[in-house]
C-alpha cells in the first residue's frame, strides 16, 4: 500500500470519528448551541480548549519557528501559554459567573450600552476572521500535501467537514470533536518526537532529552545536545542557538502575546461551557496541561530536527566533506517535490554545502574550500515537523498520523473561531440589537444560518487569501490585547467604570493599535501607503508593530480611567451586577436566559 | 484602577492572591527567562544556562503550578467567606 492511500485511510477514519460525534452531540437549544448546555466536565473542557487554541501554526510551524532562531523565539512558548494565567485569574471565572453566551454580550450588558456591544462585535469579528483565514489555508495545505489533492479541493473538504459538526452541534458538537482532535494531534506530535529523542539522547521524553547528553553512536556523544547544536551552528556561520539578542524587545513581544491570548474571544467562550465557577478555574489549568504536552515537546522537536538536518548535510562534521548529491536520504527526495526543500549544486562538485553565506568569516572559509554559496537553497521551517517521522525512519502509519494531526489542529481551531463569529452575529447582533423578540427556535435557526454563512466566507477567504493575511495576524493579537482584554478586565475589577469610559477606552486601544500598524504596513495594508519605513529606524522607540499590543492596552486603560472619572458613575443595578459577577455563589441559577 | 473602599473582604483576599500569583508569573517569565539572564548565566543546566531552561520549559511549568494553586486557594477562600457554590 502506498503512502497516499495510507494517509487517506487514516484521515478518513478520523473524519468518520468526527461525524459520529456530530450525530451523537446534536444541539437542541440555543444553550447547547452556544455553551454546550454548560455541562462539560472541566478536564474535558481543558482538552477541548487545548485543541481550540493550538492551531495549524502551533502544530506545523512552531517547532521550526523556534529551531531556526533558538532562544529568542522561546517568546512564542511563553507568550502563548502565559496568557492562560491571566485568563484563569482575571477573566474566566467571572465571565462564567455572568452566565451568558458571548463576549460582546458581557461588554454590552456590563456597560449598559448597545454601542459598546457593537464595538466589541466588530473587534471580535476582525480578530476571528483574520485567524480563520490562516486555519482554512492550513487545512487546505495539509490536505494537498498528504492526500495529493489541490489546495482548492482540500479547502472544500475542510469546509464540508466543519459544516457537518459545527452547524449540527454548535458548541456541543465542536467541544466533543475538539476532544477527539486533541487526541489525534497530540499522538501524532509526540510519537516521532519520542523516537527522535531516543535516537539522539536515549531519553524517551523529548522535553528531558533536550537538556540531556548525546547518546553513544551520535556525533558528539557524551556532550550535551544543546552544546553540540551550538557548536555545529556556529561552525556553519549561524548564530549560536542559545544566544540572546534584545531582551527588552523579547519581553515586550512576550507580553503582547500573553495579553492577546487572554483576550481572544474564541478561547474565552470555552470557559462558558463548564457547570460551575470553580470548574472554570480548574479548567484553565487543565487546558494548560494539555497545551504544555505539546509546547514542552515542540522546542525539543525543533532543536533535534535542526541538528539532524545539519548532520545529514555534513555526515563527517563540518571539517569533513559535505553530503554527496546521490547520498541524500530518501525523505529529502520526497520533500523536494513539495518545494519545501531544495538543493542546487552551485559549484558543481557533486556535494551539497549547507552554511550561512552571511555568517562571520564564512566568505573566507567558502573561498578557501571552494564553496560558491549555500546549496541548500530552500529549507522551509515547516519541514521540521512534517518530515519528522521520515527523518526518524518511522513506519508509514506514523506519517499518516501527522497528516491527520495537522488537519485536526487546523479544523479544531477553525471550528472554535467560526462559533465565536456566528454567535456574535446571531446572539449579539440579531437577538440583542436588531430583533429582541426573536423566539428560541428562531434564534437557533439564525445561529445555524450564521454558522453556515461564516463557513462559506471562511472557505472563500481561504481560496482567495488577501495579500496581507500574514500581517493581519499581528493585527488580530494587537487588537485582542488593546481592545477586548482591558475592557473585560475593567468590567470586572472596576465598579466605577461606566459606559462612556469603556467605549472611549476600547476605541483608544483600537485606534492607536491600527494607526501604529498602518503607519508602517500601509493604510489598510495597501502597499506603498506606509508613512514611515517598516524597520528599526522608523519604529517609534524601536518597537515593531507586532509588539504594540501592551502599549495599545495602556492607552485603553488610561483613556477609560480619565473618561469614566469625568462622567457619571454607573447606575446601581450595574454596580450590583459587578458585585454578583465577583462571587461564585449562584452560578447555577444564572445560566437560564 | 478600582474603587477599593466598597470592596468586600472576599474580593480583597482574591485580589491579594492574584497579585501574589502575578508577581511570580512575571518573575518566572520576564525575570528568570529574559531580563535576569545576564545574572543567571553562571548557572549551568543541561548544556546551557538556567534562563534558557526557564524560557523553554521552566516558565510553562511555573504557569501550570500557579493556575492550579490559584484554583485550590480560591476554593478555600470561597468557603471561608461563604460564597462557594453549593
Amino acid at each position: 500500500m502506498d503512502q497516499t492511500t495510507l494517509n487517506i485511510i487514516v484521515v478518513g477514519l478520523s473524519f468518520a470519528l468526527y461525524f459520529g460525534i456530530a450525530i451523537w452531540a446534536r444541539a437542541g437549544t440555543t444553550g447547547e448551541f452556544y455553551a454546550a448546555g454548560r455541562g462539560v466536565n472541566p478536564v474535558v473542557n481543558g482538552m477541548a480548549t487545548a485543541a481550540d487554541w493550538m492551531s495549524a501554526a502551533s502544530f506545523i510551524s512552531m517547532a521550526g519557528l523556534i529551531a531556526f532562531v533558538g532562544y529568542n523565539n522561546s517568546l512564542f512558548l511563553m507568550g502563548w501559554t502565559g496568557g492562560y494565567v491571566l485568563m484563569a485569574m482575571l477573566l474566566a471565572p467571572y465571565l462564567r459567573k455572568f452566565g451568558k453566551y458571548t463576549v460582546p454580550e458581557f461588554v454590552g450588558d456590563r456597560f449598559y450600552s448597545n454601542a459598546a456591544r457593537v464595538v466589541a462585535v466588530i473587534c471580535l469579528i476582525v480578530i476571528s476572521v483574520t485567524y480563520v483565514i490562516g486555519q482554512m489555508r492550513g487545512a487546505g495545505i495539509a490536505f494537498s500535501r498528504f492526500l495529493e489533492v489541490d489546495i482548492e479541493l482540500g479547502l472544500y473538504i475542510a469546509g464540508a467537514v466543519v459544516f457537518v459538526y459545527a452547524v449540527l452541534g454548535g458548541m456541543k458538537g465542536i467541544t466533543y470533536t475538539q476532544v477527539a482532535q486533541y487526541c489525534v494531534l497530540i499522538t501524532a506530535y509526540t510519537i516521532p518526537a519520542i523516537f527522535i529523542s531516543l535516537q539522539l539522547t536515549g531519553n524517551p521524553i523529548p522535553g528531558l532529552g533536550l537538556f540531556s547528553t548525546m547518546s553513544e553512536g551520535n556525533a558528539g556523544s557524551g556532550t550535551h545536545l544543546l552544546t553540540t547544536l551550538d557548536q555545529v551552528l556556529t561552525d556553519l556561520g549561524f548564530r549560536e542557538y542559545t544566544a540572546t539578542t534584545n531582551p527588552w524587545l523579547m519581553a515586550l513581544y512576550t507580553l503582547s502575546l500573553m495579553i492577546g491570548t487572554a483576550g481572544l474571544p474564541h478561547v474565552i467562550i470555552r470557559f462558558f461551557t463548564v457547570p460551575r465557577v470553580a470548574d472554570a478555574r480548574w479548567s484553565a489549568g487543565w487546558a494548560l496541561v494539555f497545551i504544555a504536552l505539546l509546547y514542552l515537546t515542540a522546542p525539543a522537536v525543533g532543536a533535534m530536527a535542526r541538528l539532524n538536518i545539519a548532520t545529514t548535510m555534513w555526515p563527517q562534521g563540518v571539517e569533513g566533506e559535505a553530503v554527496a548529491v546521490d547520498e541524500l536520504p530518501d525523505w529529502f527526495e520526497t520533500w523536494q517535490v513539495t518545494g519545501l526543500l531544495g538543493v542546487e549544486d552551485k559549484n558543481g562538485d557533486g556535494r551539497i554545502q549547507y552554511y550561512n553565506e552571511s555568517g562571520e568569516g564564512m566568505a573566507e572559509l567558502a573561498a578557501e574550500r571552494g564553496w560558491e554559496g549555500n546549496e541548500l537553497v530552500t529549507f522551509n521551517r515547516d519541514i521540521l515537523v512534517l518530515a519528522n517521522p521520515e527523518i526518524a525512519n518511522l513506519p508509514g502509519w506514523v506519517i499518516a498520523l501527522i497528516a491527520a494531526g495537522g488537519i485536526a489542529a487546523a479544523l479544531s481551531t477553525a471550528a472554535g473561531l467560526l462559533l465565536a463569529i456566528s454567535s456574535a452575529i446571531s446572539h449579539d447582533l440579531i437577538k440583542s440589537t436588531i430583533n429582541p423578540s426573536i423566539s428560541e427556535s428562531g434564534e437557533l435557526l439564525a445561529a445555524r444560518i450564521s454558522m453556515a454563512v461564516a463557513i462559506c466566507v471562511a472557505v472563500y477567504l481561504g481560496l482567495n487569501p488577501p495579500g496581507f493575511a500574514a500581517q493581519v495576524v499581528a493585527l488580530a493579537f494587537g487588537l485582542a490585547a488593546a481592545s477586548l482584554f482591558p475592557t473585560l478586565m475593567m468590567g470586572i475589577f472596576s465598579k466605577r467604570m461606566n459606559s462612556a469610559g469603556a467605549i472611549a477606552g476600547m476605541l483608544a486601544g483600537l485606534i492607536t493599535t491600527c494607526l501604529y500598524i498602518f503607519t508602517y504596513k500601509g493604510w489598510f495594508f495597501i502597499p506603498d501607503t506606509n508613512m514611515l519605513p517598516d524597520n528599526a529606524d522608523g519604529w517609534l522607540f524601536g518597537i515593531p508593530t507586532t509588539h504594540f499590543g501592551p502599549i495599545g492596552a495602556c492607552f485603553n486603560f488610561a483613556v477609560a480611567y480619565v473618561v469614566s472619572r469625568m462622567t457619571e458613575e454607573p447606575p446601581q443595578e450595574i454596580q450590583d451586577l459587578v458585585e454578583s459577577v465577583r462571587i461564585p455563589r449562584g452560578a447555577g441559577a444564572a445560566t437560564g436566559h | 484602577m478600582s474603587d477599593n473602599s466598597g470592596d468586600s473582604a472576599y474580593w480583597s483576599a482574591n485580589k491579594r492572591l492574584i497579585i501574589f500569583c502575578l508577581v511570580i508569573w512575571a518573575l518566572a517569565s520576564y525575570g528568570a527567562a529574559i531580563l535576569f539572564r545576564p545574572f543567571l548565566s553562571g548557572i549551568a543546566v543541561g548544556g546551557t544556562d538556567l534562563s534558557f531552561w526557564f524560557a523553554q520549559q521552566g516558565s510553562i511549568l511555573v504557569f501550570l503550578f500557579l493556575i492550579f494553586f490559584y484554583a485550590w486557594r480560591m476554593n478555600s477562600i470561597d468557603k471561608e467567606h461563604g460564597v462557594d457554590e453549593e
